[in-house]
């Protein structure tokens, strides 16, 4: 039986080559294409690689035990501890209230809100407040928790702060990892009879994990580079000395207490750079940036293990 | 010299349905009451009618096949069943449902209570990214059954109810349920839904992405689970309502595109003496 319908069959003629593979302009452009994404992904890397070198190379002989656990000052070498202390206080408080009041609104956005006018609102709100230059925020949280409740600087007023500029990126954020949960999945589990809140819980929340951790890491990379929301809001001082067996919350000299003022090491690094007369001004500097750095790699790699191990424990999968 | 293969004709197979007098007393024997009843129900998707005026009974211990085109609002209308069109925006359902006599549309119903059952087996396999154990344990746990004997103790015997026991008793706190193969995972769905205990179990083409064994076995089982349970299925394969189903209720779309029901009746009536001339067309391979 031959093919008989005329409409279906080829035209008469030489077959074409599988070696002709289109015309040279696309090919061009294939290759292009390849080299230049590939060539964007390998520019991210080495931006990151030099200036982990960078500062790795600058602080080479800077940063030592004493460095870091020497006795604070501003014109010998040494003792950043009290500053490292505030950095991953203020870092710590700011998380405590910002990830989960991140992670609750974007529930909120994700699964009970519809698209109507509160959610426009909410979204305008958050691309606005991301965009606000955040020495405005640290003017703000000026006015409202140094002068209006008369806290002074304090590190909580600094972490409330902090939580106003990073709240609308984890919400942000949150909202996209619940979003990005197959909706198949919310089906499975509301057709076995449970219930939405029970849906969110056991099946939602368990797979936007990576996504949640992601929000977490960009939250917190925010809270450790910022300087200018802090200087007006947790101040700017030099390395006092802490004693951390003072536990007691309402004195200011207590290292655990959130009303003391507290600079961070972006801010000392900051102030160093620009007010900064000391001797050993420059080796300070770099010794703090790259224990900055440091800081934040181990809290980036931290962030994914834990969410891996979570993802595993709560998937068991 | 280009070889020409000669292909056969596509043949359109006659669906093989028994008609027997004996399963046709079985059937009666196998089942007394209605279980699931429908009156004018009609679907709507905004302005939009997906289903039209569709009334019907489905009897205990039975399974009824809704075939018919695409787009004829089969799916849409099981649905309903279960109320998973409430979860759609803009959906509104008309008409009644009832459960055992009781309107399931009713405001004041509880859909957590109606879901658990009136379960439901989805087309793609949709097993959660967890241990085959916590698959099948998902639903009691969420009805708050941790009682760690108990728990064991259902997950074994929804497993062998669903015939996947055997091949996944060694490692089922270690697997995924995701690491099973297309078939298998229907088959961990089944006893994830039979886990919850439900009465009627409703399967929206559950055979449609697995090859054909896998086919045959969900076939076997669902003849094996209607001696305890209702089901209903949507199907695109006639041959497939023709092996499994007791009733068969044919849908088509009408002129405005809204789906609506044609007839029903016993199977093989169906297949070999529909009354209608459009379910005639369709079945014989003139439509759809």
């Amino acid at each position: 039986m031959t093919a008989s319908n005329p409409a279906v069959g080829r035209p008469a003629g030489p077959k074409p080559s599988l070696r002709r593979r289109g015309s040279r302009g696309s090919i061009l452009a294939d290759h292009a294409a390849t080299v230049a994404l590939w060539g964007t992904g390998v520019l991210v890397l080495v931006i990151l690689g030099a200036i982990i070198l960078h500062f790795a190379l600058a602080a080479w002989g800077v940063v030592s035990p004493s460095f870091i656990l020497g006795d604070p000052s501003r014109t010998t070498l040494g003792g950043v501890l009290p500053i490292l202390w505030n950095s991953i206080y203020i870092l710590v408080l700011t998380m405590l209230i910002a990830v989960p009041l991140g992670i609750l609104a974007g529930i909120y956005m994700s699964e009970y809100a519809g698209d109507n006018i509160a959610t426009t609102a909410i979204r305008f709100a958050e691309e606005s407040i991301s965009s606000v230059p955040s020495i405005v925020v640290g003017l703000f949280g000026l006015i409202l928790f140094v002068d209006d409740f008369h806290w002074g600087f304090s590190a909580l007023g600094g972490s409330l702060a902090l939580t106003f500029f990073n709240l609308p990126l984890m919400t942000r954020l949150a909202e996209q990892a619940l979003r990005a949960v197959p909706q198949e999945e919310r089906s499975a589990s509301l057709a076995l009879g449970a219930t939405k809140w029970q849906t969110i819980r056991h099946v939602v929340l368990p797979l936007a994990i990576p996504g949640l951790i992601t929000g977490v890491i960009l939250t917190a990379g925010r809270v450790f580079g910022e300087a200018a929301v802090l200087l007006f809001t947790s101040g700017v001082g030099t390395p006092q000395h802490y004693n951390f067996l003072n536990f007691d919350l309402t004195s200011v000299a207590s290292p655990w207490s959130p009303f003391r003022p507290a600079t961070t090491l972006s801010v000392y690094i900051w102030n160093l750079n620009s007010e900064g007369l000391g001797a050993f001004k420059t080796q300070i500097i770099d010794g703090s940036a790259a224990i900055l750095i440091a800081i934040v790699l181990i809290f980036n790699l931290g962030a994914r293990f834990i969410g891996r191990v979570l993802t595993r424990r709560l998937t068991a999968a | 010299m280009p070889t020409t293969v000669a292909y056969p004709e596509p043949v359109l197979r006659p669906i093989e349905v028994t008609t027997s007098q004996a399963g046709a007393d079985e059937f009666a024997a196998r089942t007394q009451d209605v279980k699931i009843s429908t009156d004018r129900v009609s679907i709507l998707y905004g302005e939009k009618v997906a289903v039209r005026d569709v009334s019907l009974t489905i009897q205990e211990r039975s399974i009824m096949a809704l075939i018919g085109p695409s787009g004829s609002g089969k799916s849409t209308f099981l649905r309903c069943f279960n109320r998973m069109n409430d979860l759609i925006p803009g959906a509104s359902v008309k008409g009644e449902v009832c459960l055992d006599g009781e309107n399931v549309m009713e405001t004041d119903v509880s859909v957590v209570e109606l879901r658990r059952r009136v379960g439901m087996v989805f087309q793609r396999p949709n097993p959660f990214p967890m241990s085959i154990f916590e698959n099948v344990a998902y639903g009691p746990r969420r009805r708050g059954q941790n009682d760690r004997r108990k728990l064991d103790e259902l997950v074994e015997t929804s497993l062998k109810r669903a015939a996947l026991w055997d091949e996944v008793k060694d490692d089922l706190r270690r697997k995924s349920g995701l690491a099973l193969s297309g078939g298998q995972q229907q088959r961990l769905c089944i006893a994830r839904v039979l886990a919850t205990d439900p009465e009627v179990i409703l399967m929206d083409e559950p055979a449609s992405a697995l090859d054909p064994v896998s086919t045959l076995r969900i076939e076997e089982l669902m003849r094996e689970l209607r001696e305890a349970y209702t089901i209903v299925i949507v199907t695109h394969n006639m041959q497939q309502a023709a092996r499994v189903s007791d009733v068969t209720a044919f849908f088509t779309m009408a002129e405005d595109r809204a789906g609506y029901l044609v007839e029903v009746g016993p199977t093989g009536r169906i297949f070999t003496r529909p009354n209608e001339r459009l379910t005639e067309d369709y079945i014989s391979g003139r439509f759809g």
